[in-house]
C-alpha cells in the first residue's frame, strides 16, 4: 500500500461526515428533552408528535436521575437558556433539592385531574407525575424451590441465619436503586432502628456492590450471570422483563419480587418543563402527549415502569409477571432532602467501613 | 534540534490554541463556578475518607498495577520486537484489543471467566467435584490490579516494541563482538536506549492507573475507591461540588509533578547513529532458552489477553438457560440468536440503533480523532523535539489532560459551550474533540522519542543538496517517523472507539456509538439483552481488530530505503 491508503482513509472520513443525516428544509422546531439512560419510548408515537407539532424531539440521556438534575442545576447557573425544555423522570427522593433549586416553571395541565392525587407530590404543578415503579427484592425462584426454603415476609426476617449471605444490594451512594432500598429501610425501622438492621445484615453476611448491573448480572444468581446470592434489588417489573427478554421462550419468569408490606420502595417519576424554555409552547403540548393513553400504555414495555393514569391498559406479559406491593414505604421528601447525605454517611460507615 | 524560537513557538501554536479552548477554558470555568459564592463552601464532609483514604489508595493500587503491567509488558515488548513466530501478527492484534473495551464489558468478561459461574469456576468444579466455587476474584483488589493489567500492558507493548525495532542491530552486535553476555548486552546496551520510552510507557500507565475510574467502580466494590471515584460521588451523587473540585485539583496537581519528575530523570542521550529506522532483525528461536522464553511468553499472553476475550465472544453465541422451573444442569447451546436479535427493534424504542448505524458513527468520530490526534501531535512532538526551558515547561501542560477528572471536565464541556453545540441535530463534534484530548498524550509520547533519534546529519544532507524543509520532511523524517506514527494512529483510533463517558454525556441519545449502545443492552433485565450486549461487544472487538490492521498496512512512500 501507498499514499492510495492514506487517500482512501481521508476519503472515507469525509464521506462518513458528508453521510450524516443532514438539516430537514422545513426546519421543524426542536424540543430538547433530558432524561435518566433508562428512558425509551417507541419510536412511533414520536414519530406521531413529530408530525403532528411539525417538531423534532432531540433526547438527552445523561446518566441516572441525580446525575442529569445536578447537571441541570450546574448548567442553569449563569444561563439565561436552560440546557433542555423538559426533564423527564425526576422522581421522589429528588424532589425537594429540585423545587429548593427553583428550576421549574408551573404548568397546570388538564390531564392532571384524571390522575390520581395519592402521585401528585408537588402541589405548585412545577413538576406532574408520569410514572411509577417499586424499587424490591427479587429472588431465584428455582433456588428457593430447591432449598425448600421459606420466602422471607418482611425485610426484618432477612436477618434469621437460613438468610446468611443469600442477599446482594447495591451502595447507594453509587446507585439508585441501592439509594430507593435504603429509603425502604429507613422507612420500615425508623430512623432510630435503620442501622442496626443494617448491622445485623452486615453480620449475616450481605453482598454489597457498586451498582444495578453487577448485583443483577454477576450476583444475581436468577438471572444470565448464575452468580451465588439467590435474591437481590432489584426492581417489581424486573421479572416481566425476564419473561418477555427470556433467551427461549419461557410459561413463567425465572424471578419473582418479594412485595409484603415494608419491603419495597416506590419510586414516582415526574415530568416538568424548565424556567426559561424558549419553546415553552412546544413542551406543554409535549408535556400533553405524556398523559395520552398512547404514551401511558407504552410506558410499561419500554421502561418497566406502570403508568400514572388509571385509564392506561397493561400488556398481559406485564400483569402476569409484575406484582404490584400494597403497602410501600415512603417518607417525607423534604426529609430526605435535609438527611440525605447523613444517611448515606451512616450507612457507609455501618455497612462498609 | 537546531531552529529558531519563532519555528517553535509557531509549532506550539496550533496545539496550544486547541488546548486552551477545549481543555483550560471548560476547566477554569467549572473552577470559577464550584468554588464561588454559589455554592455552600461548608466542608462538612470533608475528612479521612473523602480524601486521605482514596488518595493513599489511589497512589498504591496505581503503583501495584504499573509494577506488575510492566513486568508482563516489557518481556512481551521484547518477544515481539525480537522474534519471529508462528501466529505472532495475529496475537499482536489482540494484545491491543482491551484498550478498547469498556469497563462494563470487561467486567462481564472477567465475571464471564473467573466469576462464581465462569469458565474457570466450572472447571475446576468438575474436576475436583466441588459443590461451591473456589475462586472469588471479583470485588478485591486483585480484581482491580488484574483488570489494569488487562487494559494497559498494550501500552507498554506496543511503545517499547516500537524503540525496540529502531536501535541499531550493529550495536549488539558489536558489544557481543567485543565479549559481552547477553544480560550485559542488555543492561549497557538494550536498556539505556529503551528507557526514554519505558519511562514514556510507564508514565501514562502509571497515570491511567491513577485516575481509573470505572475498574474500580465496578471490579473493586464499594468498599475501594480512587479519588476519580470519590470525584464522581461528590459531585454527581452528593452535589458536594466545592469537594468534587478541590479533590479534582488534587488529582491534577499529582499528575503535574509525575510529569515534572519525569521530565528530570530524563536519561542521558546517546549517539543519534545508536537508533535508526525500523530494522528487520526479527529471529526465530534457536537456542534452548530463547525457545523457551517464546513459548512461557506467548503462553501468558494468550491466557491474559485472549482467556477473557475467547470467554466473552464464547458467551456471545452460547445460550444458559438454567431454568425451566428446575435448576440442576444448566444447559447450554450454540446460537447465533443475540447476533439476529440485535439488528431487530423489538420494542419498537425511538432509541434502538441498528448496530450498522452505531459501528458507522463510531467510525466517524474515531476517524475525526485519528485525524486531529495525529496533526497536533505531530505538531506538538516537534515543539517538544527542541530543547530550551519553554519546551520543559509546556510539556506537562499536554499530558495534563490525562490527569483530569473525566466529570469534572465533563461538566466544564457543558457549561462552556452552548447547548446548540451538541443538541439540535447537528453534528457533535465535541466528542471527537474529547476524544482526541485522551489520545494526544499517547500520540505526543510515542512520536517524541522517534523524532529525537532522526540524525541530524540526514536532514543537513538533505538540505545541503537543496531540499526545501518539507521536502526534507517528507523524504527524510516521515519514512523514520512512519512506525511511530502509525502506532499512535492505532493508539487515537482504539481510545475513540472504545470511550464511553464523553459520547454518552455529549452525544444525543439517537446517534449512539458502540459503547453507548452496549451500555443500553446491559442496563436492562432479561437474558436477551444481556445476550445482545455480548454480541455488540464482539462487534467492536471486530470493528477494532479489523481498523488496527488495517492501519498497520498503511505504508508511505520511500520506506523502501530503509
Amino acid at each position: 500500500m501507498s499514499k492510495k491508503a492514506i487517500l482512501i482513509l481521508f476519503t472515507l472520513i469525509f464521506l462518513l461526515v458528508a453521510c450524516q443525516p443532514g438539516t430537514d428544509p422545513t426546519s421543524p422546531q426542536t424540543l430538547t428533552v433530558i432524561t435518566h439512560d433508562s428512558f425509551s419510548v417507541s419510536s412511533e408515537l414520536v414519530t406521531q408528535f413529530e408530525e403532528a407539532n411539525n417538531a423534532k424531539l432531540v433526547f438527552i440521556q445523561g446518566g441516572d436521575t441525580g446525575s442529569v438534575l445536578n447537571r441541570l442545576i450546574l448548567t442553569s447557573i449563569n444561563n439565561d437558556t436552560p440546557e433542555a425544555d423538559v426533564f423527564y423522570g425526576l422522581d421522589n427522593t429528588f424532589l425537594s433539592r429540585a423545587l429548593e433549586q427553583d428550576l421549574f416553571e408551573p404548568y397546570q395541565a388538564e390531564a392532571l385531574a384524571k390522575i390520581p392525587t395519592e402521585f401528585q407530590l408537588d402541589p405548585s404543578s412545577k413538576v406532574l407525575p408520569v410514572d411509577y415503579g417499586d424499587v424490591c427484592i427479587n429472588y431465584d425462584k428455582a433456588y428457593f424451590k430447591e432449598n425448600n426454603l421459606e420466602l422471607p415476609t418482611s425485610l426484618q426476617d432477612l436477618t434469621r441465619p437460613e438468610y446468611k449471605g443469600l442477599l446482594v444490594v447495591e451502595n447507594p451512594a453509587t446507585s439508585s436503586p441501592g439509594l430507593a432500598f435504603m429509603f425502604a429501610t429507613i422507612a420500615e425501622f425508623g430512623e432510630e432502628g435503620w442501622l442496626s438492621w443494617w448491622q445485623a445484615m452486615k453480620d449475616n453476611q450481605v453482598a454489597v456492590v457498586s451498582d444495578w448491573e453487577t448485583a443483577y448480572y454477576t450476583n444475581f444468581s436468577g438471572s444470565s450471570g448464575k452468580g451465588p446470592q439467590p435474591m437481590v434489588v432489584s426492581y417489581a417489573s424486573s421479572p416481566a422483563a425476564e419473561l418477555i427478554y427470556a433467551q427461549t421462550e419461557l410459561s413463567e419468569s425465572p424471578t419473582a419480587s418479594l412485595v409484603a408490606p415494608g419491603m419495597c420502595w416506590r419510586q414516582v417519576e415526574f415530568v416538568g418543563i424548565l424556567k426559561n424554555s424558549p419553546n415553552r409552547e412546544l413542551a406543554e403540548k409535549f408535556v400533553d402527549f405524556l398523559f395520552t393513553k398512547e404514551f401511558q400504555e407504552d410506558v410499561p414495555l419500554q421502561m418497566f415502569v406502570f403508568p400514572v393514569l388509571p385509564e392506561a391498559v397493561l400488556p398481559e406479559d406485564f400483569v402476569t409477571a409484575s406484582q404490584i406491593p400494597e403497602v410501600t414505604g415512603s417518607l417525607d421528601p423534604a426529609l430526605i432532602a435535609q438527611n440525605r447525605d447523613q444517611w448515606i454517611n451512616d450507612w457507609t460507615e455501618t455497612v462498609i467501613n | 534540534m537546531k531552529r529558531s524560537k519563532i519555528t517553535t513557538w509557531l509549532l506550539w501554536l496550533i496545539p496550544l490554541i486547541f488546548l486552551t479552548v477545549f481543555f483550560y477554558q471548560p476547566l477554569l470555568n467549572i473552577f470559577r463556578l464550584v468554588f464561588s459564592d454559589r455554592f455552600d463552601q461548608g466542608w462538612q464532609f470533608f475528612s479521612h475518607d473523602t480524601l486521605l483514604r482514596p488518595l493513599l489508595f489511589t497512589l498504591w493500587q496505581a503503583f501495584l498495577s504499573t509494577i506488575l503491567t510492566l513486568v508482563i509488558g516489557l518481556p512481551a515488548a521484547y518477544l515481539f520486537a525480537k522474534f519471529d513466530f508462528p501466529g505472532r501478527k495475529a496475537l499482536r492484534a489482540l494484545s491491543l484489543l482491551p484498550f478498547i473495551l469498556p469497563t462494563v464489558v470487561v467486567a462481564t468478561a472477567f465475571n464471564t471467566l473467573l466469576g462464581p459461574r465462569g469458565w474457570l469456576n466450572l472447571i475446576l468444579m468438575n474436576l475436583f467435584n466441588l459443590t461451591n466455587p473456589p475462586l472469588s476474584l471479583l470485588n478485591s483488589l486483585p480484581a482491580i490490579l488484574l483488570a489494569h493489567v488487562f487494559y494497559n500492558t498494550s501500552i507498554v507493548i506496543r511503545m517499547v516494541e516500537n524503540a525496540l525495532t529502531r536501535i541499531n542491530p550493529h550495536f549488539e552486535e558489536a558489544a557481543q563482538v567485543l565479549g559481552a553476555k547477553p544480560w550485559r548486552v542488555f543492561q549497557e546496551v538494550l536498556l539505556p536506549l529503551l528507557m526514554p520510552s519505558i519511562l514514556s510507557a510507564t508514565l501514562l500507565v502509571f497515570l491511567f492507573d491513577f485516575t481509573s475510574f470505572g475498574v474500580v467502580l465496578m471490579l473493586g466494590g464499594p468498599q475501594y475507591a480512587t479519588l476519580e471515584v470519590e470525584i464522581y460521588n461528590q459531585a454527581m451523587n452528593r452535589f458536594n461540588l466545592p469537594m468534587a473540585g478541590l479533590l479534582s485539583i488534587i488529582q491534577l496537581t499529582i499528575t503535574l509533578l509525575i510529569t515534572f519528575l519525569q521530565n528530570r530523570i530524563n536519561t542521558p542521550r546517546y549517539g543519534k547513529a545508536a537508533l535508526s529506522a525500523e530494522s528487520k532483525t526479527r529471529v526465530k528461536a534457536k537456542t534452548r532458552l530463547e525457545k523457551l522464553y517464546v513459548a512461557v511468553s506467548v503462553i501468558l499472553l494468550l491466557i491474559l489477553f485472549v482467556a477473557p476475550i475467547l470467554s466473552l465472544v464464547s458467551r456471545s453465541l452460547v445460550t444458559m438457560e438454567a431454568d425451566r422451573g428446575e435448576r440442576g444442569e444448566i444447559e447450554t447451546g450454540f446460537t447465533l440468536r443475540y447476533y439476529t436479535e440485535i439488528f431487530q427493534n423489538r420494542s419498537g424504542s425511538v432509541f434502538y440503533a441498528n448496530p450498522l448505524a452505531a459501528i458507522r458513527n463510531s467510525l466517524v468520530f474515531s476517524l475525526l480523532t485519528m485525524l486531529i490526534a495525529s496533526v497536533l501531535g505531530l505538531l506538538s512532538a516537534y515543539a517538544l523535539a527542541g530543547s530550551g526551558r519553554l519546551t520543559r515547561f509546556l510539556e506537562p501542560l499536554l499530558m495534563l489532560p490525562l490527569g483530569a477528572s473525566a466529570v469534572i471536565l465533563g461538566l466544564g464541556f457543558l457549561i462552556s459551550f452552548n447547548r446548540a453545540a451538541w443538541t439540535s441535530g447537528r453534528f457533535p463534534i465535541l466528542i471527537p474533540i474529547a476524544h482526541s484530548l485522551i489520545a494526544l498524550p499517547f500520540v505526543v509520547r510515542t512520536i517524541l522519542p522517534a523524532i529525537r533519534a532522526i540524525p541530524e546529519s540526514l536532514r543537513e544532507a538533505a538540505q545541503s543538496m537543496g531540499a526545501n524543509p518539507w521536502r526534507v520532511f517528507r523524504e527524510v523524517d516521515l519514512p523514520i517517523l512512519l512506525r511511530a506514527i502509525i502506532v499512535s494512529l492505532a493508539f487515537s483510533f482504539t481510545i475513540s472507539l472504545g470511550e464511553f463517558g464523553a459520547s454518552s454525556f455529549l452525544g444525543s441519545a439517537r446517534t449512539p456509538t458502540i459503547p453507548t449502545l452496549i451500555f443500553r443492552y446491559i442496563s436492562q433485565p432479561g437474558a436477551l439483552n444481556y445476550g445482545q450486549a455480548l454480541a455488540m461487544s464482539t462487534l467492536l472487538l471486530i470493528t477494532s481488530a479489523a481498523g488496527s490492521l488495517l492501519i498497520e498496512k498503511i505504508r508511505l512512500p520511500g520506506e523502501e530505503l530503509f
